[in-house]
Order: C-alpha cells, then structure tokens, then sequence
C-alpha cells in the first residue's frame, strides 16, 4: 500500500518533469500522452487505495523522510491515506485524466503545447500534496504550490495585451494572473498566522496531534486560530470579499478553468475546513459565520450569473455559487455533506466546462452567448453534456447535484436557520434559471453566429469519448450517497437530520424543485425561441448593477489598488529616492571624494613617498607615545 | 668620561643625518648611503647599550645588522646598476612613472 501512495503521488510529478525537458522544444503529441498515461496511472493508484480504505476501514499513513528537525519543531514529509484524503485524490485524479486527456485535443494548435502539461501536472502534484499531507506545513506547501501553478496557468498566454476593463472585464491574462497570486497571498497571510497560532499552542502541526489537544486550549485561541484558517480558505475558495479573482481567471485556457477554477483548487478551501473539523466544530461562532458567508456567496455569486453575456465567466460565478453552498454546509456541521458535494460538483462543473471549451473551439475562441444560438445541431455530443451538466447543476431528481444539493438545503433548513434555508432555496431557482438561459442561448434558438461567419463543428471524438466519464457521473454519483455516507462518517462526524426535518422531507424537496424547474421553464421561455433583446431592461440599474459585478472590481481599483499606487509612488519618490537611496549614495559618495582628494599624494615619485613615510611614523610615534603616557 | 648618554646622543645625530639624506636626497645611490647611515646609528646605539648592561646580545644584534646591511647593498647596487643602464639615470624625479 505504501508503494501505491508514492505512485499515486509522485506520477503526476515524473509527468511533469518529463513535459518541462521538452518546454522549449515544438509541439509534441506523445508529451501530452505521456504525461496524461501518467495521470492515469495515479488515478488507478488511488483507486486502488480508496478500495483498500473503503474495504478494510484501515488509514495508510507513511512517513517518507524528516523534513524540519530544528529543536522542539518536528515535521516530516508524511502523507496519510484516509477516508478524506482518499476521496479528494480519487475526484482529484480523475478529473486531471480528463482534463489532461482533453487538453491534448484543445491545445493542439498551441506553440507553447509541452510547457502546459508540465504546468498541468505540476498542479496535480502540488494538489495532492494539499490533499494528501498529514500536518498543516504540508498542506501549506501544497497550497502555495497550486497557487502558483494557477498563476502559471491563468497567465498562460501572457502575451495578450491589456485591454480596457469595459471591453474585457478581466483586462489580460497576466493581470488577471497577478490579480488571483495577489488575491490568494493577502488570504495566505490569514492561513499563515492560523497555524502559527495552532504551533504556538499545541507545539505540533500533525493533525492527529493537534486535534487531541484542541479540547485543552482556551476558547479565544480557538476562535482565532479557527478565523484566520478560514480566511485562507476564503482566499482559495474565492469567497466574498476576495472573489473577484476566480471569475477573471477564466482568461486562463478552458480546461485550466475546468481543472484548477472549478474541479480542484478552489475547493481546497472546503477541503481545509473538512479537514480541521475538529477545530471548527468547537467554534460554533466560527461556524456560522461561515455558513452565513457561504450562503451570501451563493445568492450573490447566482445574481451576477443571472445576467452575464460570458459563456466562461457565467460557469465561474456559478462555482462560486456551488463553493458557497459548500461552505454553508461545512458552516453547518455536514461536513460529509458539503465533500459529497465537492465531488458531485467537481464532475459536473468539469464537463460544464469542457463543454464551453468545445463550443469555444467551434466558435473561434467567441465567448459571448449573444452571439452563439442554435449550435444544438451542430455539437449534438457537447449539447448533451452540456445539458447533462447542466441539469446536474440545477439539481433535477436523479442527476448528482440533486441529491448533494438537495441535503445541503435540508440541512439548513434542519439546523433551525430558515432565512440561510430560504436564500439557498431561492438560489437553487437561480441556479437553474442561469445554467439554462445558458444552454438555450448556446444551441436553441436563431443562429446569431452566422453573421460572424463561423462553421462550428463539433470537437474531436476521443476527446468527446473521453469526457464520457464525466457525463455518467454526473449522472450515477448521486446514487452512491448512501454507501459514502458509510465510508466517509467513519471519519467525520455523521449527519443526522432530525426527526421534525425527516416527516417534511418531501415537501421540503417538492419547495426546491418547484424552484429548479421553474427556473429552468422560465429560461425556456425567454430565451429557447431566439433571443430578444429588451432594451429597458438591459437598462435598468439593477441589471447594470448584476452585469457590472456590483461594481466591486471597480470600487477595489477605486479604494485599494489607486490609493496604494499612489502611497507606493510617494514611498518611491520621497522615502526611497531621498531618504534611502539618498543615505547610501551619500557614503558611497563620501569615499569616493576623499579617496580623489588625496589622489595627489601618489605622484610615483619614491622620495615623496619616504616622506610621507616619515610623516606617518611620526604621527604614530606621538600617538603612541601619548597612548603610553596616559596609560 | 664618556658616558651611555654621549653614545646614544652621536648615534641620534647620525641617525637624524641619514632621516634628511633618505627625505631631501634625489640620487638613488644618495638614498642608500643614507639608509647605511641610519642602519650604523642604529648600531651605535645597540654596541653602547650592550655594552652599558654587560649583555652581548646587543653586540650580536649589531653584528647581524652589519652582515645584512652588507648582503643588501650587494643586492641594492645590483639593482642600481641594471636600472641606471635602463634609465640611464638615478635620479628619483626622472625615475616617476607610477603616477595616479
């Protein structure tokens, strides 16, 4: 088993490796196959170690090597296999097969084709060690390395230039790269100083350590410790206020978006929470604060989907919406509920994603849904995904998002908080409404792109078959709730809803997918038969506001980034230039002036040489004959 | 009588002699007279002290220095001769190549 551990974990890594000695070097294929074989066999890996952990109950915890060994401070490179871990590297794999299975098909036209594997498996690695770490440095590695393989990626065609924020909102891929780093190191700080203050009081960062003392610290260090780790997790997981980020990262390429911005990383977050339960369900302040948080971001994030003309940016606020649904959950104490979740999601909203990266490749890169229309005949596989996806999202019976969504609503409503109970219901209609006024623009309707002159055709077959896997999950996982209940709550605490919510379970389904469906009739509706544009409402202050992100990215530029420009050019100009700069210049100024003042004593004449000898000798014969005398 | 003190006074005047030849002479050869000057004041003052405390290791010091003094002049004249047909000329001003 332990052997399978390292595979599982070091596959991605040797693919990696092997793509970046072909970086520079023209397009390869076989780079791409290579790297995806090897993804492939870390999914069979770990496969294997879920079936192991799912079988024998047994948690596989190894040890590779000691990393920091520096007086009381102790932290090997250890890695645990449990029933968590084991579920986030199963989702983490298999979607990384796909998406690097796909990549090859999307990237083939790129010059740059080898050195986006290498990113892509880097951020495999780096993502299991998140996952797979068994102390907080660990992760903390991991999570700073996804953070820069995001960064690599978003920016991954940095030679775009910067545009006007009102012709694309995320300005150019390299600003929208430096946006996300930024965005996630001002949340790192948080993460850092949580487990500054968990070493501080416990004198470990291994989890099983850890959480056995938690019981014996006070509640104040618990609560801030429980905080600041949230706050990282709010970075990562693009929670409002640091979310503006996730939607601009949709300017990294399409399976990048699928992977790392919607499957993978942004879910660390959750998976953070997940795994420091223990912390968090002794801090219930915390807690609801985060569930609070999480069903804002829901609603919030479902709004400016409503009305957004981006296939790629509508897709992004809807993870948003489905993180804070996630977080509402964990917030709320079902943790298993919110990884059922987190897994049920990552499937759909991969192939949501894939399918807008096909219908991207039909459409000469074009993201806007004004423009598309009718394409239904022309991509019938990506369609079905799509539409597959899409009823996942919106959470109709027997699709995955159902029941995972279903259970998340339930347990607000269980937990007594009726108002976060009934956001997330009014969200779920939302979500339906916006997942299928995207559908319908995309392949119902009048074939707007014809006036572009565009002849979309469908994406490549194994490329199709391959994202197959997805589209049956997205389907089936749903129905594998009950046997994760009982693999997962050997771990984390189990969920009971209470007898009250049990009685009312159907019309409490019945209220949700009134929601859902009506929201979907309602996209039908306006937008099946062709779209007609009404100029009032496009107008009103409330659709400009949705359109525009509330104005946040702008209030940020407007509050954040030009006054600490600002501050930054007067530090430049007046403290750095006259007062630092100024300081060492002057000594170094200070030397060179002295030394070509006395430049005239080297005449290279020896007599005036032995008279300055002479005169030296002299003032040290006084010196010391002073130095003697008061001595 | 002559005492340590009249010694000692006639090896500083010569000493001093030798300081002013080294500082205000421009001849090379000049130079080295008057470094020969200083090195002998110097051994004045060893023989009279050694004498005046009955310990020969001052005398034995003079001795060396006579012995070195000597080595080195062969050598220094060497030196004088091989840069005085280069240059044809030991004078100090001529000879200042090295300025910066």
């Amino acid at each position: 088993m332990e052997n399978l551990v390292y595979i599982a974990l070091f596959a991605p890594f040797v693919g990696s490796l092997f793509a970046a000695f072909f970086g520079m070097s023209p397009r390869a294929i076989f780079v791409g196959v290579i790297a995806s074989a090897l993804l492939f066999v870390s999914f069979v890996a770990s496969a294997i170690l879920a079936y192991h952990v799912y079988t024998t109950g047994g948690v596989v915890h190894v040890t590779m090597m000691d990393w920091i060994n520096a007086g009381d401070l102790n932290i090997p490179f250890g890695f645990v296999v449990d029933q968590i871990s084991v579920t986030m590297m199963t989702v983490v794999t298999l979607v990384s097969t796909i998406v690097h299975i796909y990549s090859i098909g999307y990237m083939s036209h790129d010059k740059s084709f080898n050195r986006f594997f290498s990113y892509l498996s880097a951020f495999v690695f780096s993502m299991m060690v998140l996952v797979m770490s068994d102390n907080f440095a660990g992760l903390f590695i991991g999570w700073e390395g996804v953070g820069v393989c995001s960064w690599l990626l978003v920016g991954f065609w940095y030679h775009k230039p910067d545009q006007k924020r009102e012709d694309n909102p995320s300005i150019s891929p390299s600003w929208a790269a430096n946006e996300a780093f930024i965005m996630n190191r001002i949340a790192d700080l948080g993460m850092l100083i949580g487990i500054f203050i968990i070493y501080w009081n416990t004198g470990s960062l291994q989890y099983d350590e850890v959480f056995a003392q938690l019981p014996y610290l006070s509640e104040t260090v618990l609560t801030t410790a429980a905080l600041a780790l949230f706050i990282g997790a709010m970075g990562k997981s693009a929670q409002f206020p640091l979310h503006t980020w996730l939607t601009d990262a949709m300017e990294g390429p399409t399976p990048v978006s699928a992977l790392i911005h919607a499957a993978t990383m942004v879910t660390a977050g959750v998976f953070l929470v997940i795994r420091a339960n223990p912390l968090f369900s002794m801090t219930p302040e915390v807690s609801f604060f985060i569930a609070a948080l999480g069903t804002f971001v829901a609603f919030f994030a479902a709004s400016m989907a409503l009305v957004n003309r981006d296939l790629k940016r509508i897709i992004a606020f809807s993870t948003l919406s489905q993180l804070g649904y996630m977080f509402a959950a964990v917030g709320l104490g079902a943790y298993w509920i919110a990884l059922f979740h987190l897994a049920a999601h990552a499937f759909f909203k991969a192939l949501l994603f894939l399918g807008a990266g096909n219908v991207m490749h039909a459409m000469d890169d074009e993201l806007d849904l004004f423009k598309m229309g009718g394409l239904r005949k022309a991509m019938k596989w990506t369609y079905a995904y799509m539409g597959i996806a899409s009823l996942a999202l919106a959470g109709i019976p027997l699709f995955a998002g159902f029941f995972s969504k279903d259970a998340i609503i339930e347990t607000a409503f269980n937990e007594g908080t009726y108002v976060l109970w009934a956001i997330l219901v009014i969200t779920a209609g939302m979500t339906a409404f916006y997942s299928f006024r995207q559908v319908f623009l995309t392949f119902h309707g009048d074939h707007r792109y014809k006036e572009l002159g565009i002849h979309p055709h469908d994406m490549y077959g194994y490329v199709l078959i391959a994202m197959s896997p997805l589209a049956v999950l997205a389907v089936i996982a749903g129905f594998g709730m009950g046997y994760f209940e009982a693999f997962i709550t050997k771990l984390l605490p189990a969920y009971e809803m209470s007898h009250h919510t049990h009685e009312l379970i159907l019309y409490l389904t019945a209220i949700v997918l009134v929601f859902a469906v009506g929201g979907i009739l309602l996209a039908y509706k306006k937008y099946a038969n062709g779209l007609k544009r009404d100029e009032k409402c496009e107008n009103s202050f409330i659709y400009r506001l949705l359109a525009n992100q509330y104005y946040i990215p702008q209030l940020y530029e407007e509050i954040i980034t030009k006054p600490y420009a600002m501050l930054s050019e007067i530090f430049w100009k007046d403290v750095d230039l006259k007062i630092v700069d100024a300081t060492v210049d002057g000594i170094a100024k200070f030397f060179y002036n002295s030394g070509d003042s006395v430049r005239g004593m080297q005449t290279g004449n020896l007599s005036n040489y032995l008279n300055w000898m002479a005169v030296g000798s002299v003032v040290l014969l006084v010196i010391a004959t002073i130095s003697a005398m008061l001595s | 009588m002559i005492g340590l003190s009249h010694y000692l006074i006639v090896s500083a005047i010569i000493f001093s002699i030798g300081l002013v030849g080294v500082l205000r002479r421009r001849n090379l050869l000049m130079l080295f007279f008057a470094t020969e000057v200083m090195l002998n004041a110097v051994n004045i003052a060893f023989a009279a002290i050694s004498h005046y405390y009955n310990d020969l290791t001052g005398q034995m010091f003079a001795f060396f220095i006579v012995a070195i003094a000597a080595s080195e002049v062969a050598v220094g004249l060497g030196l004088l001769i091989i840069l005085f047909k280069k240059y044809g000329s030991l004078d100090l001003d001529d000879l200042a190549n090295m300025k910066g």
